[in-house]
């Protein structure tokens, strides 16, 4: 096989673990918030690990900096509330929650994750 | 000077009037303060504006409560979103128009069999790299920052796709046409791609102008809702009247409503009568009459009448307020079926990437030369047909729509999740009382005992002649004799003599017997109604009672003069919705706290199976049955009116609670009725079997369309330009099929 046909499989192969770690393998912070978080809405959401307490009312504050059309809802369907976030502006959504677990936050389409975890 | 004004809630008197303005003047930066009693609002002047925070604690202080802005921070929210959209889209027309327009320049000038009668400005590579750079930078900047803004999150979307495809297209041909020699030394010819990269993003972008547009479509009807609150309202405060905002009335007020006007909140019918037209809320077609007591619906319209009512529902808690805010729920919950297309949907990006480096590294190895050119274009194509966009749109845009649908015609869908369930259902269990009967006993026949016939058209107070006017008779009488009692069936009576307009005599020694009836005297002769006396029988009576019906027997002088036959009627929709779920192979049950005989006879009368009837069942038990009719799986809905049945309405899988006044949110159920109409249980199950549909099929499109055309991708049957084009359409055509929902007849 030529030189530049075994450079590209070889390229190519460790290409795809790259994607694969740098998608998949990423570590996650859980970030815990005390009465009221601000989440940057960037591309996804910052931080995108929010631990609340539960039976508590915590207020999250949605910033939108991007203008990916995807993001202009947020959706925390368990809690049943879609809110639009206009570009630039704090939009609150405060939250009670009344059972404990991972509850997923996506935009509108659910291509953007964060998980809310109730504790 | 700056003028602040806002409404003051809870002021009744000039004292009132005096203590708030007291107050407000009292925070400082305040010059003046003026309250109007009368329309309730305050105007503050003051150098600088004063926060609303500091305000409403002013007003609290001294214990009424300001309403400022507040409540109009979500319009503006709203508002603000409207216009950010409007933005986008024209933001979004000038781009694609632009960018088709230099792609199309691009493919002229370099396509093979169009370049030949293309003018030479076009044929030249700069001024082609001049065109496709305006296209990739300008047009595709916001695919730029999204993928850029994705990566630092280790995230990956479409923008990431169309980013990577078009800017390897667009690197290349830029490297082609400043180092030719470069790319010459590998046996490539020196061909540009520039149209490659400018058409895709032209026809994303052309796609994404179109999907905007038929997103906005989804959430029609939330808009239609709050677009029929009415604006002002005419109350009458100190016996004057006047116009002021919906924001400002507070319950209590006594509210007029003309001819052809919006009634503004809800509220209970003082004085007058009107026929309204509740369609716009409940979806009930036909004008309802209504008289003193009756409740009316905020932003229902006023037909014929003029009325005064009084308020009793303001603001958020009005009905048209809980109905919105269910939607916007519903809107805002996930069906099952979607968080397993989120999963998918969130893995997807990456493991495209990934296919489509090992498409370019299998093409370069194994394919037919140029190898390089096969592996980009290839590579290329399976990045941007891709479209993780379709199965993102699928699920929420069909619940947007179908939950709107629903809105519009009285059938409100608490979740999501109740809506994907409705269409499982194969058992359906009606109460019977006050749902497929109206609840209230009616006098169904009167029968004159023929013996003695002679004896009450003599006696009678009429001097009847004639059989209606015997049967008037019978009725007055009895009527007369039973307002004094205070027993369900005897009000049936009572309302009925009421409604034929017969006049009531006067009654002396009246007293109830405990467990038989009720007597007293009529123009000095005995009169008894209850049960059969003595061991008399009477085979009209028992007749009467095999139909279900219950049966007071009257007594002139201890004489069986007649009888008067009273039944809780069923409602005029039931029989027809009974039927159509029957149609739809549904299996209808009937629970029921009456007799077998009673609840069999109007099972019949309704065409339910006499083994689906459960009658004798104690309130408390209605749960159990339910749960029992839930095993092997069965999937069981419970119609109820939501009052008294919460624990059977919450047991099954899909609890139905019909329209009971102004209050919709009943927390146990999945599904509120707005309506009184049965076919309203049909129209949900429909819905949600459309629904479905329509998810079902968003979805299998979006699944399908990836999972066939990526490998036909890899294997380099498309040509990328074609495969955006696919790209555009798939997303297009998932939004366009939710939309179609609405031209479903439910």
């Amino acid at each position: 096989m030529p030189i530049d046909k075994i450079l590209v499989s070889i390229f190519g192969l460790l290409s795809i673990l790259f994607t694969f770690w740098f998608f998949f393998m990423k570590k996650t912070n859980t970030v815990q918030a005390e009465g009221s978080i601000d989440v940057l809405v960037e591309g996804g959401y910052k931080p995108d690990r929010i631990s609340i307490p539960y039976g508590q009312t915590t207020k999250l504050v949605f910033e939108r900096k991007d203008s990916n059309s995807c993001l202009e809802d947020v959706v925390l369907a368990d809690f049943k509330i879609k809110k639009p976030l206009p570009m630039n502006e704090k939009v609150a959504i405060e939250i009670t929650p009344d059972k404990k677990g991972e509850f997923d936050f996506s935009c509108g389409m659910g291509m953007f994750h964060g998980k809310l975890i109730v504790i | 000077m700056n003028k602040q004004t806002f409404a003051i809630k809870g002021m009744h008197c000039a004292s009132c009037v005096y203590t708030n303005e007291k107050a407000l003047k009292a925070i400082s930066g305040v010059k003046d303060a003026v309250v109007n009693l009368n329309t309730g609002k305050v105007t503050i002047t003051a150098a600088l504006p004063i926060g609303n925070d500091v305000i409403k604690k002013a007003v609290e202080s001294v214990g009424y409560e300001a309403m400022v802005e507040e409540d109009n921070k979500n319009d503006s929210l709203d508002e603000k979103i409207k216009k950010e959209k409007a933005k986008e889209l024209k933001n979004l027309q000038i781009k694609t128009t632009v960018s088709l327009v230099l792609a199309g320049l691009v493919v002229w000038g370099s396509f093979p069999g169009l370049m030949e009668i293309a003018p030479a400005i076009l044929k030249n590579i700069f001024n082609q790299l001049i065109l496709a750079s305006i296209v990739q930078f300008w047009a595709g900047y916001d695919f730029y920052k999204a993928a850029v803004s994705s990566l630092k999150h280790r995230l990956a979307n479409m923008d990431t796709l169309v980013v990577i495809g078009t800017t390897v297209a667009y690197i290349y041909s830029g490297a082609l046409v400043f180092y030719p020699s470069f790319f010459e030394r590998f046996n490539i010819k020196a061909e540009p791609y520039f149209d490659v990269s400018s058409v895709i993003i032209g026809l994303i972008l052309l796609g994404r102008f179109f999907e905007a547009r038929a997103k906005a479509g989804t959430g029609e009807a939330i808009k239609k809702l709050i677009g029929l609150q009415a604006k002002t309202a005419r109350v009458i405060r100190n016996k004057k009247e006047m116009d002021i905002p919906i924001e400002e009335v507070v319950a209590g007020d006594i509210l007029r409503v003309r001819p052809g006007e919006k009634i503004p909140v809800d509220g209970m019918i003082v004085e007058g009568d009107s026929a309204i037209d509740e369609s716009m809320v409940t979806g009930e077609s036909i004008p309802v009459d209504k008289h003193k007591g009756d409740t009316v619906i905020g932003a229902t319209m006023n037909r014929s009448g003029s009325f005064l009512y009084k308020a009793t529902k303001v603001g958020k808690d009005t009905m048209l307020a809980q109905i919105i805010k269910l939607v916007e729920e519903a809107q805002g919950s996930k069906a099952p079926i979607q968080r397993l297309a989120d999963v998918i949907s969130s893995y997807f990006v990456p493991i495209v990437i990934m296919l489509a480096i090992a498409t370019f590294a299998g093409w370069y190895v194994f394919g037919s030369s140029p190898v390089f050119i096969h592996a980009m274009l290839n590579s290329i194509a399976v990045l941007i047909i891709a479209c993780p966009c379709a199965m993102g749109l699928a699920t929420p845009t069909a619940i947007m729509v179908g939950t709107g649908i629903g809105a519009e015609h009285g059938v409100l869908i608490k979740d999501a999740e109740s809506l994907e369930t409705a269409h499982r259902v194969k058992t359906i269990v009606f109460d019977k009382t006050g749902t497929l009967t109206k609840g209230k006993p009616e006098v169904t026949d009167t029968i004159i005992e023929a013996r003695q016939r002679n004896f009450l058209s003599q006696w009678g107070p009429l001097h009847p002649k004639s059989e209606k006017n015997l049967i008037s008779t019978l009725l007055q009488i009895s009527a007369s004799i039973e307002k004094n009692s205070e027993h369900p069936l005897g009000e049936a009576i009572v309302k009925k003599a009421e409604s034929e307009q017969l006049r009531l005599i006067k009654v002396t020694k009246f007293r109830s017997i405990t467990g038989k009836g009720v007597e007293g005297v009529i123009n000095g002769k005995k009169v008894y109604v209850g049960k059969l006396l003595g061991s008399d029988s009477y085979p009209e009576g028992e007749k009467l009672k095999e139909q279900g019906k219950t049966v007071v027997y009257v007594y002139i002088d201890n004489k069986l003069t007649g009888l008067i036959a009273i039944a809780d009627t069923i409602k005029d929709t039931a029989v027809e919705a009974v039927k159509s779920l029957k149609k739809a192979g549904i299996e209808v049950y009937m629970i029921t706290g009456d007799n077998k005989q009673t609840a069999t006879a109007i099972a019949g009368k309704l065409g339910i199976k006499k083994e689906n009837v459960l009658a004798e069942v104690l309130p408390e038990d209605k749960e159990k049955k339910v749960k029992e009719l839930k095993k092997n799986n069965n999937v069981v809905a419970f119609v109820g009116d939501g009052i008294n049945d919460a624990p059977a309405l919450a047991a099954a899988d899909v609890g139905i609670a019909m329209g009971s006044g102004t209050d919709v949110a009943i927390e146990a159920a999945g599904i509120t009725l707005v309506n009184k109409n049965l076919m309203s249980v049909v129209s949900a199950i429909k819905l949600s079997k459309q629904t479905m549909k329509t998810i079902k099929l968003n979805l299998f499109w979006a699944f399908a369309y990836n999972v066939v055309l990526i490998p036909v991708a890899m294997i380099g049957l498309i040509s990328p330009i074609l495969a955006s084009g696919a790209m555009a359409m798939s997303s297009i055509s998932v939004v366009t099929n939710s939309l179609l929902l609405k031209r479903q007849n439910i």
